[in-house]
């Protein structure tokens, strides 16, 4: 299929090696009204391949929240835009690289990076900001995984280690920091590690761009690296169909990143823009030359005519087939206005890329391809774009078995060191510090950077000129969609979203990047289904529109499926940047808040206590802790009041506008426990003394991860002020404890001590266990 | 005070310097395109940090080449103020206007994160600010920053004190844990022997405000704009 030629006639038995079903195949010959010649159907191919056409997904995708009164552009170009006030626009959006990172982590995640980038300065942004959301195989050998080979954990160590590096080699080169996003583990993602990059820019609102073509005779300018024949079906294919044994060999298809000639396009695009010359501007990415030529004349209502001899070319003798379907790196496709094209062409001369004239804006709709002046594809273009398939696969809920109380987790087991078990989660690759992999990103060039990565909940960026500062996290726990997609989904929005809240930001938008297995799969499918449900259920209450972002199908390796893996990033905005809120702990004699949104939790009542302790183990065994330190995955997640997420958020965002706290950290991953320490180890001398009292399991105190709760330290002259607060917002504020300077961190449990050590032998096993582990 | 940012292509920490010089300082800057060998009537030129021409072939190894190095030698033998920052250093080496090398990193992965480093040597346009032993706390952000030199050259850096910075730790002690990148020497920063060109790896330009967490690079700027007052009126 690779090497196709224009005398290849085309049959059933070629359009189905390219993937195209049947009726998919007699629908390309209803819009012709003829048999496609090869390149014809090499375009139908990628374009409507499920990465290019969301020909799954779409049905459901509806049933998102795409409005807002701060959305400026919603899904359906490069990125979503949003309002950020003083003029300017932010534009976001996360993507998936997993099945090219899979094959070849470091190229496969360059590529992902400087997909993402493309994306968000084709609409006039400049990048201020790159996460990373990170999903691998085990890494270290323990009884939370105890099927995984050593064989397999040095393979996961070693795509780890190549996607780390690829992400630091684009991002440091092309200069933008790369500040937060989240890395787990989980063994169902050996065989199909998930790479999701997101990237964050901003604009004037007035200097926004879009990829809608227009003007009649308009010039049609390519601009930047030439085409080879990398790539070629490169995300199309490799991320429309599952891993065999034979994926290994479609490393050819992996595209090659060059940030170096990303980082000239970015100013040679940003510095044409400014000329005023421009109509119209898409990068190329899935699917190359075809999809950018085929969405601007499809979004802009025209056609588009180019001629392939034109297109600056790295290698001899490439056909209209591979030129068309290249997904070479680092191109852009752009419309000038008649006239002023030597004003555009001067600006990439400058930066020593290339850029010509190919073809040109026409009327009818129409996307014509010549090779030296000859006709060789001829495609309406909207229809090839808008009115590929669209299918409502069929949906089974998953089957699992009945769980009884054996199968969770027991907290009365005896001869448990409950020290013992919290060094280990602190020391598990989950929770453990993530410095010696974001230490190999560039995280403070632009110097915009006042939350490095691990110093708030969510990575802040301050905007120049303003008083303003944004705020971005993502979060997806698969383990919990696993178990209950609905659910899970709806906690990755919340946490996210809280995550925001912590740095002092109102959350305002959200971007999303669906990871799933097959959808010719009814469970598949119902996951996702169930999944749409719960994000849209979320960011509706929390005032969260989702503005765009990526759907990944068949992630799976023969025939086993990843977790279902939504990743939600959330956008907020602080509007006085000095306001940002930071997790550690700062002064000795501050007291410690335990935040609550659901004021009424501790009032259970002892006539609802049994049945209430059934739930606890239920929900437990899908905790950090269980997996860690039992390996029990199992129950449900947490329940999830969206209401008390929000009241939180809003209690949250109050405190950081008065100034009156000193630090904030939101419970997730590990629980209380976990939060309290993370709190401790931002300063040297910090220690703290907590008393906790309750009827449940100190376990489940300790370790367990319901949301809409949140650590604060402050001052003891604004503890009345603040409770007051608390009681107007309906959230519950506990006094737990206190910030001490003897550096030791100590739990009292209904009055004796239950977890005591010191800080810094805590810190020594949180910060440096991911580095000890992969140099084993 | 006039500044220059040499612009290569791919620098990154062009726009840094010239916000830390303009906006935190309030010096006039420029931009200098690399394929222009005209200095603007600078007082001082800055190569900035970043990736110039991708940091193929070898760190700065293109980037010297550039129309705009051939003005910055001329500058800098007539005396001019020259700076180089992280990929700036790189280029300097490059050029000869500073003796040595740069290695990759020991471990060999890129390095991003606050270091302390020792003022070794006050009497320079570039630390003259500064007292002399003082600790700064300010970034790095590189691949190859493992500074060498011969044993000759070495000899000859701590004969003329030409040595301006040591990488150490945060208590201002000399030791391994410090030197995050298995420097030479410990050294993170020298200059020539007529003291007018300077390059150090550590970014000054990312520690210009406490709401990045140090403001202890600004020393390294302001003592540039006193040198260069003090030589101003000298002249007068």
């Amino acid at each position: 299929m690779a090497t196709a030629s224009a005398e290849i006639k085309v049959t059933p038995e070629i359009a189905a090696e390219h993937g195209l079903s049947a009726s998919e195949y007699a629908r390309v010959q209803q819009i012709l009204g003829r048999d496609p010649n090869i390149t014809e159907l090499g375009i139908f191919s990628v374009m409507w391949s499920e990465h290019c056409s969301y020909k799954s997904s779409k049905v459901h995708l509806k049933r998102l929240p795409v409005h807002g009164k701060l959305v400026v552009q919603g899904p359906g170009e490069n990125a979503g835009v949003v309002d950020i006030g003083d003029g300017l626009v932010a534009a976001f959006k996360i993507e998936s690289h997993n099945h090219p990172s899979f094959v070849e982590p470091f190229q496969g995640a360059t590529t992902g990076v400087g997909g993402i980038l493309r994306d968000i300065f084709t609409m006039g942004a400049r990048p201020i900001a790159v996460l990373d959301s990170l999903r691998f195989g085990p890494i270290t050998a323990d009884h939370s995984a105890p099927d995984v080979s050593a064989e397999t954990i040095a393979k996961n160590r070693r795509i780890l280690d190549g996607v780390i590096r690829g992400i630091a080699n684009y991002g440091n080169s092309f200069g933008v920091p790369t500040i937060g996003g989240e890395v787990c583990f989980e063994p169902c993602y050996s065989q199909n590690p998930l790479v999701n990059a997101l990237a964050l820019g901003i604009a004037k609102k007035e200097d926004l761009f879009f990829a809608k073509a227009r003007g009649t005779g308009n010039p049609v300018i390519y601009a930047g690296a030439k085409t080879g024949r990398d790539g070629i079906h490169g995300a199309s294919l490799l991320a429309s169909a599952e891993f065999t044994e034979e994926s290994q060999q479609k490393r050819p298809n992996v595209q090659i990143g060059d940030p170096f000639v990303e980082k000239l396009l970015l100013e040679a695009c940003l510095e044409a823009m400014a000329t005023g010359a421009v109509v119209a501007i898409q990068d190329m990415g899935a699917a190359g030359l075809t999809c950018s030529t085929t969405e601007m004349a499809s979004r802009g209502g025209t056609g588009i005519e180019i001629d392939l001899a034109r297109v600056p070319q790295r290698e001899m003798g490439m056909t209209p087939y591979e030129i068309m379907l290249s997904e070479s790196q680092e191109r852009m496709l752009l419309v000038a206005e008649r006239g002023r094209e030597g004003e555009v062409l001067e600006v990439f001369k400058k930066w020593g890329l290339d850029a010509v004239v190919v073809g040109e804006v026409t009327e009818g709709g129409l996307l014509r391809v010549k090779d030296h002046g000859q006709v060789v594809a001829e495609i309406p273009a909207h229809p090839l774009a808008e009115e590929g398939p669209v299918y409502q696969r069929p949906m089974a809920r998953r089957a699992r078995k009945k769980e009884s109380a054996a199968d969770y987790f027991d907290f009365a087991a005896e001869n448990k060191n409950l020290t013992e078990n919290f060094k280990r989660l602190l020391a598990s690759p989950a929770i453990s510090s993530k410095r010696w992999i974001t230490e190999q990103y560039d995280t403070m060039v632009r110097t915009n950077t006042l939350a490095v990565p691990g110093a708030g909940d969510a990575a802040v960026v301050r905007i120049k000129g303003t008083k303003r500062a944004l705020a971005l996290a993502t979060d997806g726990n698969g383990r919990w969609c696993q178990l209950n997609p609905r659910l899970g989904a709806m906690h990755a929005v919340a946490e996210a979203a809280r995550n925001v809240a912590c740095s002092g930001a109102r959350p305002i938008a959200a971007t999303n990047c669906l990871n799933f297995g097959s959808p010719e799969k009814p469970e598949a499918m119902w996951q996702f289904s169930e999944v749409i449900d719960g994000v849209a259920a979320a960011c509706n209450e929390l005032e969260t529109p989702i503005t765009g972002g990526n759907v990944s199908f068949y992630n799976e390796t023969l025939g086993a499926s990843i977790y279902p893996t939504p990743v939600i990033g959330i956008l907020g905005v602080i509007d006085d940047a000095t306001n940002v809120l930071k997790s550690g702990f700062r002064n000795a004699g501050d007291i410690i808040l335990l935040l609550d949104g659901l004021s009424s939790s501790a009032n259970s009542t002892a006539a609802t206590a049994s049945a209430h302790a059934a739930d606890l183990a239920c929900e437990f065994s899908s905790s950090e802790y269980s997996k860690t330190t039992a390996g029990i995955v199992a129950g449900q997640p947490p329940a999830i009041d969206l209401a008390a997420e929000k009241r939180l958020q809003q209690y949250l965002l109050a405190l950081a506008s008065s100034r009156s706290i000193q630090s904030a950290h939101d419970l997730s991953d590990g629980g209380l426990a976990v939060t309290l320490a993370e709190c401790c180890f931002a300063n040297a001398k910090s220690g703290a003394w907590m008393t906790l009292a309750h009827n449940p399991p100190a376990e489940s105190i300790l370790f367990g991860e319901r949301g809409a709760r949140a650590v604060i330290s402050i001052s003891p002259s604004e503890l009345a002020g603040l409770l007051h607060l608390a009681r107007e917002h309906g959230v519950a504020a506990t006094e737990i404890g206190h910030v001490t300077g003897d550096g030791i961190f100590s739990i009292q449990y209904n009055g004796s001590v239950i977890i005591e050590e010191s800080v810094a032998a805590l810190r020594d096993i949180w910060e440096h266990s991911l580095e000890r582990a992969l140099k084993q | 005070m006039k500044f220059g940012v040499v612009v290569f292509p791919g620098s990154n920490c062009d726009h840094d310097a010239f916000y830390a010089l303009s906006f935190v300082l309030g010096q006039p800057v420029e931009f200098i395109w690399h394929q222009s060998e005209n200095l603007a009537n600078c007082d001082a030129v800055i190569l900035p940090g970043g990736f110039a021409h991708g940091d193929y072939l070898r760190t700065g190894a293109i980037a010297r080449f550039s129309p705009a190095m051939k003005s910055v030698e001329k500058f800098a033998k007539s005396g001019g103020l020259v700076l180089g920052i992280c990929n700036g250093f790189q280029i300097l080496l490059e050029a000869g206007l500073l003796p040595g090398a740069v290695m990759r990193n020991v471990g060999l992965r890129y390095i991003c994160r606050h270091v302390h480093i020792r003022v070794e040597n006050t009497d320079t346009p570039f630390t003259q600010a500064a007292k002399p032993g003082q600790i700064l706390k300010i970034p790095i952000a590189h691949n190859d920053g493992n500074y060498t030199c011969d044993p000759q050259t070495l000899a000859d850096l701590q004969k003329h004190r030409q040595i301006v910075f040591r990488y150490t730790n945060a208590e201002g002690v000399d030791d391994a844990a410090g030197n995050p990148n298995g420097s030479m020497n410990n050294i993170a920063g020298i200059c020539n022997r007529e003291r007018n060109v300077a390059g150090l790896m550590p970014h000054p330009e990312r520690a210009v405000e406490a709401a990045l967490d140090s403001e202890d690079g600004l020393v390294v700027f302001r003592s540039m704009v006193e040198a260069f007052v003090t030589s101003a009126k000298a002249n007068v």
